[in-house]
């Protein structure tokens, strides 16, 4: 093998790649645009619902609400609720989204409460699953209990007992984890899942371009007779699948790393709750390095894999066709990395993209499990090499190369 | 010089089993001469000169381009070869000198000796005005200009024209035509392949008539024609192959 044809071949594919709009586009702008877009977007969104959501406040029917004019005051005062008049469909109405929620309060509610008579009822219909109207439930709640605590406050005093005596003790939580942990258990499967994703997405474009577009425009014929081996070409083009998909995942961290810096501090707030006071997210740079030093072997099996599959297309859409089931085959396992309780052991370090999307996760917070990081980039390697063998072998072949 | 040495192609095909695509066939073509394979569509002329050129690999038998043997030392006759066809399609976002530039060190020009050639070549084909445009934005005439360029940059001994002239206008048929003269008078060895009785009259010194893979006849046109007893080539091939 002559190097200096390799590099020839890919010089020359860089170039015609470059000058190529929709390689540019999958190889440039979708990784740096994708974190910012999705972050902002969804920050926007979510603020917008929930400001929404205040300002219109939940629509709430009161059954019932003369027999308890003291907590319909309550309900009526409260912010974020709005009380329509009753009518008799309400189910219907909650079902149909119409109204939030309805407050059902039985006969002689304020009569058996002055007594301390049989405890009344109180029954709050709602829609499960619907978020308003589980917003409107989370409110209701809140008033009747407040309205309960006063009105056993009440009967202490009356009974000249303390109300403390319902306190014995006091209950407090405090997030003892490292910030970088906190942020890595948040946002450690996702981030991973995109990176892997945009690898073998910033790939699959000149992969096709390079070997099925190839062969649809005619040029393979002209390149097969000049002097450059088919070892030689399959490198060059290889080496220019593997550029175009490292470009890819290099940006695509890169513009999450800075969407991470810019919008963080924003995202953090907003997601912080009571019980995870001070939570702010980092990812530090070392982890960022690691998780690009794994994404690595991946890009040399999946430009491999793609090189070899789109090789055995007569066309660009061919190619296409049979690449989408790949995606799904990737997008898989990387989906599986996502859900909770799927953690890293040495089997699941041999399974190739669900290893590198576990072991990201770990690194993204803050564990480096270092004999099976060197597993799992082992085992990546020697699937890379498999892959890159099997592409080699496939530009050999001249039923391949010349399907009709 | 070439000379093919029961050069044979099989395919396998699910459908039709073993297909003999070129069947032993045997040939020499001489520096300075133009050698006219002449076969309807399907004849193995194609494949012929894929072999000639190592695009694909003889089932069977051999054949020496340039001194080469196209099994044993395939690049280095693609070194020694120029190769032209229809089928040889340009790089639509290179350049016209990109292009050539591109050929040219894949056949180890570079530096000073590779930018003297492609000059030579642009001002012999008057390529200068489009040279920096990009192939896709030439016309078929200014693409022909380019793909020559690029089969003579490494200036090849041996040249290959595969059914050249298909689906080209008159005007740029006749600028191959007159490319293919060219090459004779320097002394390269060409072979070429057609179908158009005309083209094979005009420029060949020899003439192999292939059908179903098997090369039926060969010799000048006068001893094709002497040997039929007539004078239209056309019939002299209608009558060979049914003969066959």
């Amino acid at each position: 093998m002559r190097l200096s044809n390799v590099r020839t071949v890919f010089r020359k594919e860089l170039l015609d790649q470059l000058r190529d709009r929709r390689t540019l586009f999958s190889m440039v702008v979708v990784p740096i645009v994708l974190f910012p877009l999705m972050t902002i977007g969804f920050g926007l969104l979510a603020a917008r619902m929930v400001e929404r959501a205040r300002q219109e406040g939940a629509s709430v029917m009161l059954l019932g609400g003369e027999h308890a004019p003291a907590l319909a005051e309550r309900v009526r005062g409260t912010e974020g609720i709005r009380v329509v008049p009753a009518e008799s469909d309400y189910k219907e109405q909650i079902s149909d989204k119409k109204i939030r929620a309805a407050v059902q309060i039985p006969a002689g509610f304020e009569e058996n409460l002055r007594d301390s008579g049989d405890a009344p009822t109180v029954k709050i219909l709602h829609y499960a699953g619907e978020i308003r109207s589980q917003f409107a439930l989370r409110t209701l709640q809140k008033v009747l209990r407040d309205y309960r605590d006063e009105v056993v406050e009440d009967r202490l005093r009356a009974a000249k007992l303390s109300p403390a005596l319902l306190e014995p003790f006091k209950s407090e939580e405090e997030n003892v984890a490292p910030p970088e942990k906190v942020g890595g258990a948040v946002l450690g499967g996702l981030i991973p899942y995109f990176i892997i994703i945009l690898t073998l997405t910033g790939a699959a474009y000149p992969a096709i371009d390079l070997t099925a577009g190839e062969k649809e425009r005619g040029t393979i014929e002209t390149i097969l007779a000049s002097p450059v081996s088919r070892t030689e070409l399959v490198a060059g083009k290889f080496l220019m699948v593997v550029t175009a998909s490292l470009t890819t995942s290099i940006l695509a961290i890169a513009s999450f790393a800075a969407t991470f810096l810019v919008a963080g501090q924003q995202f953090s707030d907003s997601m912080n709750r009571p019980g995870t006071k001070g939570m702010v997210f980092v990812i530090s740079g070392k982890a960022i390095a690691a998780v690009f030093f794994m994404v690595l072997p991946l890009a040399v099996l999946f430009s491999a894999a793609l090189l070899a599959i789109s090789l055995l297309a007569k066309s660009y859409k061919e190619a296409q066709s049979y690449i989408q089931p790949l995606i799904i085959v990737v997008i898989l396992p990387a989906i599986v990395a996502l859900l909770p309780g799927v953690e890293l052991n040495p089997k699941l370090a041999l399974v190739p993209v669900l290893n590198v999307s576990l072991v990201s996760k770990e690194i993204l917070t803050g564990n480096y499990p270092w004999g099976l990081i060197a597993l799992i980039f082992g085992s990546s390697s020697v699937y890379a090499a498999a892959a890159l063998f099997v592409a080699v072998r496939a530009f050999q072949r001249e039923s391949v190369l010349f399907r009709t | 010089m070439i000379e093919a040495q029961a050069l044979t192609k099989t395919f396998r095909d699910r459908k039709r089993g073993e297909i003999h695509a070129v069947d032993r066939v045997s040939f020499t073509c001489q520096p300075g001469q133009i050698y006219g394979l002449l076969g309807a569509n399907g004849a193995g002329k194609t494949t012929t000169l894929r072999m000639l050129a190592t695009i694909l690999q003889p089932s069977d038998g051999t054949a020496r381009v340039a001194g080469f043997d196209v099994v044993e030392q395939p690049e280095r006759v693609r070194a020694n070869v120029g190769f032209l066809s229809t089928a040889t399609a340009l790089y639509g976002r290179l350049t016209a000198r990109e292009t050539v530039e591109y050929f040219g060190r894949l056949n180890g020009l570079n530096g000073g000796a590779l930018r003297q050639r492609i000059e030579e070549l642009f001002k012999l084909l008057e390529i200068g005005e489009f040279a920096d445009r990009r192939c896709d934005k030439l016309s078929t005439g200014m693409k022909q200009k380019v793909s020559i360029a690029r089969t003579l940059v490494h200036d090849p001994p041996v040249m290959i024209f595969d059914e050249p002239t298909v689906g080209l206008d008159v005007m740029t048929a006749r600028t191959i035509v007159g490319f293919i003269r060219d090459c004779r008078t320097r002394g390269k060895t060409v072979i070429f392949s057609t179908h158009v009785m005309s083209e094979a009259e005009k420029l060949c010194d020899t003439i192999g008539i292939l059908h179903d893979g098997r090369l039926l006849a060969e010799g000048t046109l006068a001893e094709l024609r002497q040997r039929a007893g007539m004078e239209d080539l056309e019939e002299i091939f209608v009558r060979t192959v049914e003969a066959a």
